[in-house]
């Protein structure tokens, strides 16, 4: 069973595709090299959340399909859920 | 791609529709009340009321116009009753409409009232459905008919499968010689420079920034906050999209891998040549959907997430998700799963070859979700306050 997808091979995170419980160990793909992922999730991460697939610091930015899809406001570790209250649009601000 | 067929209504000028209304369409506000008593009387008619059509003025008049002569022309509409308080207004839409080639008649409820209007026009629409009943569905290519697509409700799953479906599907679309659009301006933030890299030439490439610098412009002249409280909405927010950027990644995979788009298109008017348009609009559903009804369209793909329940009165809305809680949860809403995605088990390939049997099956007349449900959202772009 496939656990998170990744879109492109400079994406820092992958999206869930079942609903994910902390502490399992998860199976993922790269939809453009095609490469299989491992990963262990430390957090609860819903089908469709994000999750950081390394460490971030804060002011850090997120990439996903290869750009940047915003900026780090909590420091968030590799199996951590990424999502509103760790992350931040840069536009509009 | 195969040339696919379907069996749908050539009109007086040579457009293709899929389906045969005879719309009775109210000028103004208030004469939705006489519409919708001639649609009462007179069985396969359908009144379209709306909230707007007095006392506007400027471009904001223009767009309405545009709109209701747009509506009439579309070719999923037979022929047309037009019902307005006063002549002039009346007689200018029937006018627009009458290029077109299709029957159309207007009535004016001033100096007569709501019950003689409703008797005279619902003879004349009882004499429209009576003929559109016999006009035949003919054998037609795929390629003419036109296309809008805009997503709604969405969640990461929009951006991994029903998104990329639809874009295999303007793909393939636009390689046979296919008219598409896509607009949704305020959700291409944060990835207009991906849509502005598929203009066709720089003049294009220009005329998408400058309406998109336009929006962002009246936004920023508007706004009270950053925005974050609508876009992402709370229901992207649930299916896990965090920022408007990530949202408007997911957006731009329906623009498809190869196509380029050919030119910019202000709300609610005709593409004017084949292949894939932007159109400067909002990014609410219903608001959307009308305009590109009213530039024509006659079949709209909706990838959703989290579920949207939109339809519209005369351009049938088909809808697709890759969500398999939704597809589970809200299946009465979906027309097509593509849910199989997620796990490797369905290619985007192989979904957009489904989406377009589904395109083909509507075309031929299968109801949509949304037609059977009874969604007829018809809601007009007002661009300010009328006078």
């Amino acid at each position: 069973m496939i656990h998170f997808l990744v879109h492109d091979a400079s994406d820092d995170v992958g999206v869930a595709v079942v609903d994910i419980s902390a502490g399992s160990d998860c199976t993922g793909r790269n939809l453009t090299t095609d490469k299989s992922l491992k990963a262990k999730a430390t957090e609860n991460v819903p089908l469709g959340h994000k999750l950081a697939l390394k460490d971030f610091a804060v002011g850090d930015s997120v990439t996903k399909y290869g750009c940047v899809i915003g900026k780090v406001v909590q420091p968030i570790k590799a199996g951590q859920h990424v999502h509103i209250h760790n992350l931040k649009t840069k536009r509009w601000a | 791609m195969a040339k696919h067929k379907v069996s749908a209504y050539r009109r007086e000028n040579g457009r293709v529709g899929v389906r045969n209304h005879v719309v009775i369409l109210p000028v103004d506000d208030i004469s939705n009340a006489a519409c919708e008593a001639v649609a009462n009387n007179i069985r396969g008619t359908l009144a379209l009321p709306h909230a707007y059509g007095r006392l506007q003025f400027g471009e904001d008049l223009d767009l309405f116009f545009r709109t209701m002569i747009g509506i009439g022309s579309n070719p999923n509409v037979a022929a047309v009753v037009v019902i307005g308080i006063e002549q002039g207004w009346t007689q200018r839409i029937v006018d627009g409409i009458a290029k077109t080639g299709k029957p159309v008649a207007g009535f004016s409820i001033e100096g007569k009232g709501d019950i003689r209007t409703i008797s005279e026009a619902s003879y004349q629409a009882k004499d429209y459905v009576q003929w559109a009943s016999e006009l035949q569905r003919t054998e037609c290519d795929l390629h003419e008919l036109y296309i809008s697509v805009k997503c709604g409700e969405s969640d990461t799953t929009t951006g991994l499968s029903s998104c990329p479906t639809v874009g295999n599907v303007i793909d393939k679309h636009c390689e046979t010689g296919g008219i598409a659009s896509f607009g949704e301006t305020s959700e291409l933030t944060g990835a207009e420079h991906i849509v502005a890299g598929k203009a066709v030439n720089e003049a294009v490439r220009k005329e998408f920034m400058a309406a998109f610098e336009d929006y962002t412009k009246l936004v920023f002249s508007e706004r009270k906050d950053d925005l974050s409280e609508s876009q992402p909405t709370k229901g992207n927010i649930a299916g896990g999209l965090t920022t408007i950027e990530e949202k408007a990644l997911g957006n731009v995979e329906k623009l498809g891998k190869r196509t380029k788009f050919v030119g910019c298109l202000k709300p609610a008017v005709a593409p004017s040549a084949p292949g894939l348009w932007f159109m400067d609009t909002s990014s609410a559903a219903a608001e959307a959907v009308t305009l590109w009804a009213a530039s024509g369209a006659v079949v709209h793909l909706f990838p959703t997430g989290q579920g949207n329940v939109i339809g519209n009165p005369i351009e049938p809305v088909i809808k697709l998700s890759g969500n398999p809680k939704t597809v589970a949860t809200m299946k009465e809403h979906i027309d097509l799963d593509v849910s199989k995605i997620l796990q490797g088990e369905m290619t985007i390939d192989q979904a957009g070859d489904a989406l377009i049997d589904m395109i083909v099956r509507t075309a031929n007349g299968r109801l949509t979700a949304a037609e059977a449900l009874g969604h007829r959202e018809f809601v007009l772009t007002k661009l300010y306050r009328s006078a």
